[in-house]
């Protein structure tokens, strides 16, 4: 893990210590003590969080952590209530529009004009920023995000996963040096968002820095260097998704059982297993793989017990919140 | 880029909209034509306003071609704000107030294309202003200020609503105003609190210099008030907008 980052962090230097002078020593977003409060309901409550230049930050929350909200006011949207935030070296508050010239943004929800076509979107912004050689810079990002064929035609005929792409492209115009994602891949087909994640490391792979929200832990474990676990507004875990993956119980199959006789007989045979009287269950630890299952169904034949339902189980974000906090999504997001 | 490109751009791209959706400007030209023709050729006769009733009514409905096109513009800011489109350019380095800029100078201009329909087929009906060629310059002054006026009030409209339908429905109050004002008729022949309230709500002292430049006897008693209120309205619209444009995320 260290040496790859040293090397990436020397690759970066040439790139970051460019125009606006902020170095690879300084992080693209340090952020301490950050609070914001609707009325007398306390949406951050002090975040503190360090993103390195050239790495994938995740926020991972359920609806009503506060993700958003981080978001809004790490990009100059909303203003905190207090701490403070550097993004790119610049204060939030006093130089927004610093912070403005190099970041970019993609929403939850794709911010595209749908009366105007692909390119005319894109055109808007190189207008806006005034890019120079414009033309060659659109062309390049319908290609690249397999938009050409549509580029003509008016966005209100997109779909999800075209506008979601389109939405980026529009961001990248203005070569922003940090990006942040706020669950960019919400809403989407597996197809499409396996096409965003491609996107994503494409981006990482330029240098760029990327500050990325989600609901799905697999997401975060697939892209993010660093995962911050959000809870009704505070920060629960911070680390590696491997740090993170290991204080959670692994995947597992799950047997339930008609009978309690039934219930003791199986949790006698699988020794390493945990069992919930309530839920009339077993949970037996395995690599979800075909062998390892075909292993416990050749056990329970061996010892003529059947099992009512039989499901495999992988960690998902209700589980570190679980493990984390001690309750579910659905209480965080009360 | 200046503030002045960026708003550039942004009328660039509200003219492309109604272009895309020609049925908005249609609606904001179209209507009061309608109405127009409506009062003016099929009841004109019947009412007795003591001159021909297109000369009576045209000032009234320029006012009311003015206040048709402000739905569409509440909702097209609405629409901008709700879909993110607002918060994207935000978070752009670009002059803040340049997208509401555009909206209220395609506004005006939307205004400015139905005052002009209804000045075309008030001459066909027969209407005969005596102004003079300053009073028109009057006339054009006072119909700018108040579109620029009403296009602020109604960018702010746009962007406090929750919905884009509600913005439109925020923008029917200033579509019914003009027929509670001396736009139709004489407001000392409505009945009794209805007159009080034509007599002193913003459009009457607006129509009634309109009437005056148009005759070319404009008053001092109209234009006064009828200029403080397009001031007052634009400040308030534009502050208005401003926050809210400010606050909102």
């Amino acid at each position: 893990m260290e040496p790859a980052g040293a090397v990436s962090g020397a690759c970066q230097w040439g790139v970051w210590a460019g125009a606006d002078g902020w170095d690879m020593n300084s992080s693209a977003i340090a952020v301490s003590g950050l609070r914001k409060t609707y009325g007398d309901k306390v949406v951050l409550d002090g975040i503190d969080l360090e993103v390195r230049a050239g790495t994938v930050f995740s926020l991972l929350g359920p609806n009503g952590a506060g993700k958003t909200t981080t978001v809004n006011v790490l990009t100059t949207l909303l203003k905190a209530d207090g701490g403070t935030a550097r993004v790119a070296g610049h204060d939030i508050d006093t130089e927004a529009k610093a912070v403005r010239s190099v970041i970019g943004v993609t929403g939850q929800f794709a911010a595209v004009d749908e009366l105007l076509t692909g390119q005319e979107n894109l055109q808007l912004m190189v207008d806006l920023l005034g890019v120079n050689s414009g033309e060659q810079v659109i062309a390049g990002l319908l290609a690249r995000f397999d938009l050409v064929e549509s580029a003509q035609k008016p966005v209100s005929t997109y779909s999800g996963g075209m506008r979601r792409k389109l939405d980026l492209a529009m961001t990248l115009v203005g070569k922003p040096k940090i990006i942040f994602l706020d669950e960019p891949t919400t809403g989407l087909d597996p197809r499409s968002r396996r096409t965003m994640w491609t996107i994503i490391r494409g981006l990482v792979a330029d240098g760029v820095t990327i500050f990325l929200t989600t609901q799905y832990l697999d997401e975060a474990d697939q892209l993010a260097d660093r995962i911050a676990v959000l809870d009704q507004g505070k920060l629960v875990a911070e680390g590696t998704p491997d740090e993170l993956k290991r204080q959670l119980p692994g995947t597992h199959v799950r047997l339930r059982f008609s009978t309690v006789e039934e219930l003791d007989a199986a949790a006698r045979i699988f020794t390493d297993s945990t069992r919930d009287d309530e839920a009339m269950d077993l949970r037996v630890p395995s690599d979800g793989g075909t062998k390892s299952l075909r292993a416990v169904l050749d056990r329970l034949d061996e010892y003529s017990i059947s099992a009512e339902e039989f499901s495999v189980h992988t960690p998902d974000l209700d589980d570190v919140f679980l493990a984390l906090t001690g309750h579910n999504t659905e209480v965080a997001a009360k | 880029m200046s503030a002045q490109n960026h708003s550039i751009v942004m009328l660039r791209r509200n003219f492309k909209h109604i272009t895309r959706n020609p049925t908005s400007v249609f609606n904001a030209v179209l209507m009061p034509v309608v109405i127009m023709l409506m009062f003016v050729y099929m009841l004109g006769d019947a009412f007795n306003v003591g001159v021909d009733y297109v000369d009576y009514a045209t000032p009234g409905l320029m006012l009311l071609a003015v206040c048709y096109g402000l739905g569409a513009t509440a909702t097209a800011v609405n629409s901008d704000m709700t879909k993110g489109i607002i918060n994207r350019f935000k978070v752009m380095d670009v002059s803040r107030g340049a997208v509401l800029t555009g909206h209220v100078i395609a506004s005006l201009l939307t205004n400015l294309i139905a005052i002009a329909a209804i000045i075309g087929v008030g001459f066909l009906l027969g209407f005969s202003p005596s102004a003079s060629f300053v009073d028109w310059l009057g006339v054009i002054g006072l119909v700018v200020l108040l579109g620029f006026a009403a296009g602020w009030l109604t960018v702010a409209l746009g962007l406090f609503a929750k919905s884009p339908e509600t913005a439109g429905l925020a923008a029917v109050p200033l579509v019914m105003l003009p027929f509670f004002s001396s736009a139709i008729v004489p407001a000392d022949k409505m009945g009794a609190g209805l007159k009080q309230f034509a007599e002193y709500q913003p459009f009457t002292p607006i129509i009634e210099t309109l009437r005056g430049l148009l005759n070319g006897t404009p008053a001092a008693g109209d234009v006064i008030p009828a200029l403080a209120w397009c001031v007052g309205i634009a400040l308030v619209g534009y502050l208005w907008a401003r926050s809210t444009f400010a606050k909102r995320a």
